[in-house]
């Protein structure tokens, strides 16, 4: 089989395993109404299928910032961080994260991907140890491949399993960057980290946590896990993107560490690529303002995840085990999660289709991400519609 | 104390087995993807569990090269004779 030919067979296999479910993936969106709101086909839907968590993506304030950059600073940086690409903006925006996180530095990345990619890569190399979560994001994989460290998987969620891998490479600790999630993206559920906090300071070893799903949603601040469980200072270091809370694109790294400013003349995710652009930071900067005084925001985004959460519970559907902006249905074959997704969609409802093998446990899921800007009524809405293709589908 | 190289063999065969519960006898030379359709999520939880069984750390990047379950069996070897 030559290159191309291989590609034809893993396209084949993947349309006899769903024939109609080849347009559920890159779904076209026509036209974008609001936060909460968009164009599919010709259907108005509601988008319950987004990480906008704050609901910011039209905010007028981060509108006005972006113009702004772009008339003053033009559409693109065309250069890396290392060169061209490190204008006012991107500086300040380091400043802010490091005093929002109240470390000693942070460090910009062109997306929240090439911020796990770039820190993982910039922290351990050949010879050294990555400890992982199981369910761990892609860019967290794809950064410890990137760095050639030993990889070694801990079961999802489980610090027993953790403390036993940890205590089990023994003087090779040292050179052990251990990693977990916030919010982890597919079933909405939070690390135990005060556990592995625990778990770290007995044996020894450096903590990474990636705040990409908790930053704005958890904590007084929104800090994310940290803020919530009081363990800031006790986190090695924490990435995080621009693209959900903050609704543009990029990532970052913040750490006390001093030595975390070393990775920006070793890193190459950080140094050969763009820099964001100046309206991507310009708008950014305004989002991280008002995510650090959005406890409005947070208490809006977590009264409409508690109802709906419980309403989907109440009429039956099996969920992640923490409620939260990601509400996972778990569904029990590909095929009924479709056909959960086109009847939704029929209902004017989007929400992401989520098949083996990118769940974990060869789950088939109906993600709902829920956001601060939706409407007591839209979520009501929601829950009915829930409620109702739960007969039908289900039972 | 030592678990010889045909004990590994032989558990790796039973749990393979075990797994795929298809028609195709597991011996040394079966191939993990081609022949038990071994998807990658199935081969790392297997790992966790050998890892277990053998008190070692099995770097998942060392799967890169194994295809079959002699491969397999050589590297669970390997890393436990070094460790
Ligand atoms: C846990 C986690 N980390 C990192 C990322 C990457 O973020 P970005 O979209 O900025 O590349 C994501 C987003 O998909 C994520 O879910």
């Amino acid at each position: 089989m030559n290159l191309l030919e291989k590609l034809d067979a893993a396209a084949a296999a993947r349309k006899a395993m769903l024939p109609d479910g080849v347009g559920a993936f890159g779904i076209p969106i026509e036209e974008v109404y609001s936060a909460t709101e968009a164009r599919i086909g010709d259907r108005r839907v509601i988008l319950l299928g987004t990480n906008n968590y704050l609901g910011l993506t039209f905010s007028p304030e981060c509108i006005r910032a972006a113009h702004e950059a772009i008339d003053k600073e033009g559409t693109g940086t065309t250069g890396s961080r290392m060169a061209n690409g490190s204008y006012f903006g991107h500086r300040a925006l380091e400043r802010e994260f490091a005093d929002f996180y109240q470390c000693q530095s942070a460090i910009v990345f062109t997306t929240g991907y090439q911020a796990n990619l770039g820190t993982i890569s910039g922290l351990v190399g050949p010879g050294d140890t990555v400890l992982i979560d199981g369910d761990s994001h892609a860019s967290i994989y794809d950064g410890c491949i990137l760095s050639g460290a030993d990889i070694i998987r801990f079961k999802h969620n489980d610090p027993a399993d953790m403390e036993k891998r940890l205590r089990r490479l023994g003087s090779r600790i040292e050179t052990t960057l251990i990693i977990a999630e916030g919010i982890y993206s597919m079933l909405g559920d939070q690390a135990p980290l005060a556990e592995i906090v625990r778990i770290k300071n007995e044996y020894g070893g450096i903590l990474l946590l990636d705040e990409a799903h908790s930053l704005g949603v958890l904590g007084e601040t929104g800090q994310g896990l940290v803020e919530k469980v009081g363990l800031l200072r006790e986190v090695d270091f924490i990435t995080g993107t621009f693209s959900k809370s903050l609704c543009s694109i990029g990532g970052f790294c913040v750490s006390n560490h001093p030595q975390l400013d070393q990775l920006r003349y070793v890193s190459h995710p950080y140094i050969f690529t763009a820099s964001p652009s100046p309206a991507t930071i310009a708008s950014t900067r305004a989002a991280l303002e008002l995510l650090r005084k959005g406890s409005h925001l947070r208490k809006q985004l977590w009264d409409n995840c508690t109802q709906l959460y419980a309403r989907m519970q109440e009429t039956g559907y099996q969920l992640g085990p923490d409620p939260g902006p990601v509400i996972a249905a778990i569904l029990d074959t590909p095929q009924q999660a479709l056909l959960m997704w086109k009847s939704l969609l029929e209902h004017n409802i989007y929400v992401n289709l989520i098949l083996p093998p990118a769940a974990p446990e060869g789950k088939s899921l109906v993600r709902c991400s829920v956001n601060a800007a939706h409407t007591p009524e839209q979520i009501k809405y929601v829950g009915d519609t829930f409620a109702k293709l739960y007969s039908t589908i289900i039972s | 104390m030592s678990e010889s190289y045909d004990e590994i063999m032989q558990l790796l065969c039973d749990r393979l087995s075990s797994m795929t519960n298809s028609s195709v006898q597991v011996t040394a030379d079966t191939n993990l993807i081609s022949q038990l359709s071994i998807d990658s999520i199935k081969l790392l939880n297997l790992i966790m569990e050998i890892e277990d069984t053998f008190d070692v750390s099995i770097p998942i990047n060392a799967l890169a090269d194994v295809q079959t379950v002699r491969q397999l069996a050589d590297l669970v070897q390997k890393i436990k004779s070094a460790s």
